[in-house]
């Protein structure tokens, strides 16, 4: 699915990178996927609208339309509302300075509270405060269980109360005894609901009334579909939390909650839940989350570096080589190293739509080593024509580059292979594109 | 049959209200539904979480039946909508589940983190005992803090028996040693808790393909059921978990966990229509009782306000929670 949506919109903004001028028409039409995007991503309905009328505005204005890349400029106009929404730059926690401060934790069943409370006491402590970790969900079976069990894991003390004590008690309590016992930060979790009830809200606003937290951070599960909006509405304006905490994040969901989210309360999204473990927490990062949310791997970046490393009189120089087809092992080494000057191979896959999510590539870079020490082992003659190259002188050209004559074999029958592709591309027509593809293989 | 409320209708009533504003506003033009009519429809089936595509196809038939009378007005698009949608769901259904051979009946349950499988677990023992089967429930989660005590008073409230297992222990011979002792005791149902996992994580999903070989091995024809739970409160993700964990461990059913008035649960009409498990139950709230056998046509009718739970109201003694 996630395949098939980036490939979709790769298409869109295809059409649109493919020309030099696009009119209204063609940004309708991309736009139209980017919507259709938002909403496979779960961004409640009426906020993808809203956006994209939004971007639609920006994008048909001059700033897009006057540009020489109009297309690249969608694309990026796109990210960056995206980004912007989900909170530009970020706003990292920042680190309670009452002492005892208290954080309260509030969200719906299951969305991970219990886990987030024991991940922030571990975050904390690792940055020198000593925490309580406050167990005030005395309705789910177990919870109070599941939090002491998690606080002696780390190793921070946790505190619960008599049984039959209601949360609100309880987490009076435990500021007193932070105050008395030297914590310093009081992390309450709350009880969770099915849903946003009258009587949950009520006993949440009269804890956050009797502690007065310095935080107060909701926790939402980021597979959340459309009612993220209303989850979201409900708390801020009940107990206008300070900040939001994505949870599990580390599955294939799209995460498209954090958009509705933002749209809805403004709040800026301080954590991301990455895992069961107790150090899977992450600071939140807008513009990757955009970048997800949106499906489109990390294109943005990519297109700014290809954009950067490449040369465009030498890529002219290039497809009239290609078109006379005088493409030379120069040549196929000029390229290598433009590719090289975009980054770290594994780097690069890993910003290419769909690349990510097919696992980690392992791409040789030794390989691509290799193959410049066997071309830097020629003469430019050699170089210029290959064909002249016989036994003795690739013999000599692996001893020199400290390959085997296999390696020099490959290296000249892929580049034939290559040339031949070229020629081909050559013939469609003028794309003005230079397909780079270094043999990986080697 | 038992006699049980069904609370259904309660469940879906703010979907409900929600799909059935867009449809009247969607018609505030005019008795037949124009193109942004329909556009307006498309766009209140995807804020029930039914997907892009389902609702693209649902506006289709709506498009197709435009121009018959009986399809004009709020009650012809309704109608239209409630018997296309009771058809995909009509269409993942499958037979009630075959008695087992030799007892006992095998029912795994898996889903990711947080969906309410345990919750699910004791409302479904209930349900057996009720029926006056016998139950054991497999404390096979073994790594969540404190899963095994969870289970522990949800097995109490519902008069099962519990095999546990240590913390951090092996799940898959938690599940072995449970089977045995249902084997010895000629228990009839023994329903087997997991920890909850993300469906990406390969080597968790492993261990639960793991868990259902050693079930497999013990007794021939087992597990009979593996059941995903998933929250009604999810979007399109709810797809790809269904999907994944479909083919890691073969599923034969969904609950649908967590319906309780606010949650959408339209997401499992595109889990119908591009997967075609079919839904079992429903958990409709939080007391031990609330898990109802899913019909199609009901939920259909639930979600558009057709049919016998128009009112929102069934006959039958209401329990209190």
């Amino acid at each position: 699915m996630f395949d098939q949506l980036s490939e979709r919109f790769q298409n869109a903004f295809r059409t649109l990178t493919g020309r030099g001028k696009l009119t209204e028409a063609n940004v309708e039409e991309a736009l139209r996927e980017v919507r259709r995007a938002l909403l496979e991503a779960d961004v409640n309905f009426k906020v993808a609208r809203s956006f994209v009328e939004d971007v639609k505005a920006r994008a048909i204005g001059d700033e897009v339309l006057r540009s020489v890349t109009p297309g690249q400029q969608v694309v990026k106009v796109v990210h960056e509302e995206l980004v912007r929404l989900l909170g530009g730059e970020g706003e990292p926690f920042r680190m309670p300075s009452a002492s005892p401060a208290v954080i309260m934790v509030v969200g719906l069943q299951g969305s991970g509270k219990t886990t987030f409370c024991a991940k922030l006491a571990r975050y904390l402590r690792k940055r020198g405060k000593s925490p309580l970790l406050v167990a005030a969900d005395t309705y789910r079976p177990a919870a109070q269980d599941q939090l002491e069990k998690l606080a002696a894991q780390l190793g921070v003390p946790a505190y619960r109360g008599a049984a039959g004590t209601d949360p609100v008690t309880i987490c009076e309590g435990a500021v007193a005894e932070a105050r008395s016992g030297g914590a310093d930060v009081a992390i309450l979790d709350t009880a969770g609901r099915l849903h946003v009830d009258e009587e949950m809200m009520v006993e949440l606003e009269r804890i956050r009334e009797s502690t007065s937290p310095e935080e107060v951070l909701l926790v939402l599960d980021s597979m959340t579909g459309q009612d993220a909006v209303n989850v979201a509405g409900e708390f801020v304006e009940r107990l206008d939390f300070t900040g939001a905490v994505l949870s599990k994040l580390d599955g294939d969901t799209r995460g498209g909650a954090a958009v509705s989210l933002r749209a809805v309360t403004g709040k800026p999204i301080k954590f991301a839940g990455v895992g069961e473990k107790l150090d899977a927490l992450e600071t939140f990062h807008p513009d990757r989350m955009a970048s997800r949310i949106l499906g489109m791997g990390d294109v943005v970046t990519l297109v700014e570096r290809v954009q950067e490393s490449a040369d465009l009189e030498q890529a002219a120089k290039l497809e009239e080589k290609l078109l006379k087809q005088s493409f030379t092992l120069e040549d196929f080494f000029e390229q290598l190293q433009a590719v090289k000057k975009m980054g770290p191979l594994d780097q690069l896959m890993g910003m290419i739509p769909g690349m990510s999510k097919v696992g980690k590539i392992d791409v040789d870079e030794g390989a691509l080593g290799r193959v410049e020490a066997i071309i830097n082992s020629m003469t430019p003659e050699e170089r210029r024509h290959p064909s002249i190259l016989d036994g003795s002188r690739r013999k000599r050209i692996a001893r020199g580059s400290g390959t085997s004559v296999q390696d020099v074999n490959r290296l000249l029958k892929q580049f034939e292979t290559m040339k031949k592709m070229m020629k081909q591309f050559g013939k469609m027509g003028k794309t003005g594109k230079v397909p780079i593809s270094p043999p990986f293989g080697m | 049959m038992r006699k049980r409320f069904s609370r259904l209708a309660d469940g879906l009533a703010k979907t409900r209200l929600a799909i059935l504003d867009g449809i009247k506003n969607a018609l505030s033009r005019g008795p037949a539904l124009d193109e942004s009519g329909l556009a307006d429809i498309e766009e209140t089936l995807i804020g029930a979480d039914v997907g892009v595509d389902t609702s693209a196809h649902l506006v289709d038939v709506l498009r197709a039946g435009s121009g018959e009378r009986s399809a004009d007005g709020a009650g012809g698009v309704t109608t239209l909508l409630a018997a296309e949608i009771g058809r995909i769901l009509e269409s993942a259904c499958a037979d009630a589940t075959p008695e087992p051979a030799t007892p006992p009946l095998v029912v795994m349950v898996v889903g990711v983190n947080g969906v309410g499988k345990t919750t699910s677990i004791g409302k479904l023992a209930r349900r057996y005992v009720d029926d006056g089967k016998t139950v054991i429930v497999a404390a096979a989660d073994t790594f969540r803090a404190a899963a095994g005590e969870q289970l522990a008073v949800w097995a109490e409230r519902s008069g099962a028996q519990l095999v546990g297992g240590v913390a951090g222990g092996d799940p898959a011979a938690v599940a072995y040693d449970a089977l045995d002792a249902a084997v010895a005791r000629r228990t009839d149902v023994l329903i087997v808790d997991t920890a909850g996992r993300l469906h990406t994580q390969k080597n968790l999903v492993e261990e639960l393909r793991k868990i259902r070989r050693v079930i497999a091995g013990r007794l021939e024809g087992a597990p009979h059921e593996v059941l995903l739970v998933v929250d009604a409160n999810t979007g399109q993700n709810a797809i790809s978990q269904t999907r994944l964990f479909d083919e890691a461990v073969g599923l034969t059913g969904i609950i649908l966990a967590k319906l309780d008035g606010t949650a959408r649960g339209g997401i499992v009409v595109p889990i119908a229509r591009e997967l075609s498990i079919p839904v079992r139950y429903v958990g409709t709230g939080e007391a031990i009782d609330d898990l109802e056998d899913f019909d199609p046509g009901v939920f259909a009718g639930g979600l558009l306000g057709v049919g016998g739970v128009r009112g929102g109201t069934d006959d039958g003694p209401r329990d209190d929670r």
